[in-house]
């Protein structure tokens, strides 16, 4: 039986998680994988923690991934890729996106935003900071760092080249279809492997 | 152009289970369908709305009305459905308890959508225990294609046996997605109003019939799924046998491949054969379900068999494939690699520019605090408001607030007034207002008012002007609603105007009359103001004095004895920030945002 491929994407509400997990399906499925994912909405979009948990392969039964099977995660914010660290395998790849978004309860003095870099350090996480922002901006339009950030995602998951453009033109809106694909291929070619 | 999903008769989707609903409503003929939206239950209604034009279908203003709707239109021959999140079916338990008895002239299949885990919900109860108390047909899908399959199905059970059907997702279900096969609409005629008064008028000599006739059924019901696909066997290793249903099974699958197991699809009323016939199979039984020990239960009471179920699998939260596997196959527990860190929590806040921090913020100002309900205002009780302390259910607010005068009068009551959105004043909540002015109570009620259903993701409501559609619709005028219960003091203000809204809660709470204040403004997500300021800081004016931060504006953060005002993040035209700035050093950027 063909293994499954675990995949995480998390970050904040309003960040395009819920696109690049669409995109990332939508690929599995031209490849002729099984594929679930599986979020949770409602309270969780005003700003909290959002999490889409994606698995293919050739018959997928759980829609969650467990703790420390993760292939790879793609986090689009730096403290919400050490939260999500325990689901990552040991030979699994971690992308962050090298941003800080605070939390409320930092924002109120409740808490401190961490040093989410030498935390990481700690405990030997081989996570990889993608400057997606900044390519975003290069671009002219922030709101493409999600499609960046998964265009360097796909270097690291195992499905063809083709699937990977053909599930983006289907999934992103139509009007902004060139600088949606403009993005993934910069991300894509930020990992070194197009 | 991206095709309507009412084009496509064939091949597979990836559907969401709630999207794998609609569609199975549209497959099954479908022809009326109503809702009040409610996480994790929502989208159904969108879906239908969006992809399938078909089914003529519509927000109702609460739970009860959408099942009563469906029932006329059933009682008129129709195929009906009705959607909502578990609590939504209290309100709906009037209506569903009795069309049990009435039974189904067309198709009625009710979804439940539960919430274990509470992940936007107040409880987690199991309706499993509300289809058995009603008598009603209970089906529990384990991913999306048996979502979409289970609801055609139920229109068949629900005719043939004539009997609502309920079908129970959960968020797990509802909000996961996976490959569906699909197929085309059957065309199902509108059999048309034919009057049937003993089958329709539950007085009690008809309703004892009506009755012994469930019983019946029930029977027959139970006979008949033993039979069915819906539930099945798969053989195994006998010496466990395992019984599970819903999301659980995929949990058990991924865990234990090659089980011997009973998978339930219909659990109420349960295919007892079947289950006779399981258990004789097997040398033990245990039970993976989430929730309540629903199955168990019911099992254990009608056999002697060695069995556990809850004494090792948890009855709080959402089951997942680690909980399965530690209580079934602990030995191959995955290793984990890296630990947990403690992090800061990451709560939901009020959006940047949303209409209800002005109000909260001028509350909290005053010291004041709000009984609470249902939407996105709860998060009023978050830091740095802290003004909201009571939360029950949809339309709850209005009378706790009466309540807590009731008990310790004008002055006990303090600076609290009844938070409410107008969904949920719509929904449930006149009532309470109407019980206020007839009882003599004296507090203040705040509808506040964003001219739409925003918790949910943002759904019209009758208050709205548009339907689910986006057609227009009537606007229910909710100034003449509160006068016509009789409320003397109304007022109608911006609540982003910071000066006119403290001004209004101070004058309120000293009044010693019932009054209304309705905060008028629309949410971030149906109304983007075309002119566009954002907020724009001059550091050298900035006395570090964090009034600003009093604001709870995701947009600004605390950074180097400074507020550091996000642009991105920065919503048009709010200006919250420049109004409570004391030395002016917060003022509107006219360039705008990108």
């Amino acid at each position: 039986m063909k293994s499954i491929t675990n995949v995480i994407i998390c970050g904040t509400g309003g960040q395009g998680i819920l696109l690049a997990s669409e995109i990332l399906c939508k690929a599995a499925m031209l490849a002729g994988n099984d594929v679930k994912k599986s979020e949770v909405h409602g309270m969780a979009q005003r700003g909290g923690s959002v999490s889409s948990h994606v698995r293919f392969g050739e018959k997928v039964y759980s829609p969650l991934v467990e703790k420390g099977t993760a292939d790879l995660i793609l986090s689009m914010e730096k403290m919400e890729a050490l939260r999500w660290a325990p689901f990552l395998k040991s030979s699994g790849t971690l992308l962050s996106c090298d941003l800080e978004i605070t939390p409320m309860t930092v924002n109120t003095g409740h808490a401190v935003y961490p040093d989410v870099i030498s935390m990481m350090e700690e405990q030997s996480i081989p996570c990889r900071m993608v400057p997606a922002l900044e390519i975003a901006e290069e671009l002219g339009n922030l709101r493409v760092v999600n499609v960046v950030l998964i265009g360097a995602a796909s270097s690291f998951i195992p499905i063809n080249e083709d699937y990977w453009y053909r599930a983006v033109e289907e999934r992103v809106p139509q009007k902004a279809l060139d600088v949606n694909i403009e993005a993934f291929r910069k991300g894509r070619q930020l990992s070194g492997i197009e | 152009m991206r095709k309507k999903l009412n084009t496509i008769v064939g091949g597979t989707l990836l559907l969401s289970g709630n999207e794998a609903i609609a569609r199975g409503a549209w497959e099954a003929g479908v022809h009326f369908a109503s809702a009040y939206p409610g996480t994790p239950s929502t989208e159904i209604l969108e879906a239908i709305g969006d992809e399938y034009d078909e089914i003529d279908a519509q927000w109702a203003p609460n739970e009860k009305v959408g099942l009563e709707v469906v029932a006329g239109a059933s009682f008129a021959g129709a195929r009906v459905l009705s959607a909502m999140k578990h609590v939504g079916l209290n309100v709906a338990a009037d209506p569903l308890f009795t069309l049990s008895y009435i039974g189904a002239t067309g198709g009625i299949v009710i979804v439940s959508a539960d919430d274990p885990g509470m992940h936007s919900s107040q409880n987690e109860q199991d309706n499993r225990l509300m289809a058995r108390a009603a008598k009603v047909v209970c089906l529990e899908p384990s991913d999306s294609q048996e979502a979409k399959d289970m609801v055609v199905e139920a229109f068949s059970i629900s005719e043939d046996f004539d009997t609502p059907v309920l079908i129970r997702v959960t968020t797990r279900i509802c909000h996961s997605k996976s490959i569906v096969k699909v197929g085309p609409r059957m065309e199902v005629p509108v059999k048309g109003y034919v009057t049937d008064i003993a089958k329709r008028v539950p007085i009690p000599s008809n309703a004892r019939k009506m009755h012994s006739r469930v019983v019946k059924r029930l029977n027959d019901l139970s006979a008949w799924s033993s039979e069915s696909s819906l539930n099945w066997i798969e053989d195994g290793d006998r010496s466990v046998g395992i019984i599970t249903s819903g999301i659980s099974y995929q949990y058990v699958k991924e865990v234990c491949p090659e089980a011997c197991l009973l998978k339930i699809g219909m659990s109420n009323p349960l295919p007892w054969n079947l289950i006779e016939k399981f258990v004789e199979m097997v040398d033990k039984v245990i039970f993976v379900e989430e929730g309540e020990p629903f199955l168990e239960e019911r099992v254990r009471s009608k056999f002697l068999i060695p069995a556990i179920g809850k004494d090792i699998i948890t009855n709080e939260g959402e089951l997942n494939p680690e909980l399965v596997r530690k209580a079934l196959h602990p030995g191959t527990t995955k290793a984990i690699t890296f630990y947990e860190t403690e992090l800061p929590a990451r709560p939901p806040a009020l959006c940047p520019g949303c209409p209800h921090r002005g109000a909260f913020y001028c509350l909290s100002k005053l010291n004041g605090s709000s009984t609470g309900d249902i939407g996105c205002y709860t998060l009023g009780l978050m830091p740095p408001y802290n003004a909201l302390e009571t939360t029950v259910c949809m339309g709850a607010s209005i009378g706790v607030l009466s309540g807590i005068e009731k008990a310790v009068g004008r002055e006990g009551m303090g600076k609290l007034v009844a938070a409410i959105g107008e969904s949920t004043f719509v929904h449930s909540g006149v009532t309470g207002l109407i019980d206020m002015v007839y009882n003599g109570n004296t507090g203040t009620v705040m509808i506040m008012d964003n001219s739409l259903t925003a918790m949910t993701g943002g759904q019209e409501n009758p208050t709205t002007g548009k339907n689910l559609r986006g057609e227009p619709a009537p606007v229910l005028d909710l100034v003449k609603i509160v006068s016509a219960c009789g409320v003397k003091h109304i007022r109608v203000i911006d609540p982003h105007d910071l000066t006119e809204m403290e001004k209004v809660f101070r004058e309120e709470f000293e009044r010693n009359e019932l009054s209304v204040i309705i905060t008028r403004r629309p949410c971030v997500m149906c109304y983007r103001p075309a002119k566009k300021s954002v907020a724009l800081l001059d550091p050298e004016k900035c006395i570090g004095c964090k009034l600003c931060m009093k604001l709870g504006c995701p947009a600004i953060s605390w950074a180097d004895e400074k507020p550091d005002i996000s642009k991105l993040l920065c919503w048009p035209n709010c200006d919250l920030c420049v109004q409570v700035c004391p030395v002016d050093a917060i003022s509107k950027d006219m360039e705008g945002l990108e």
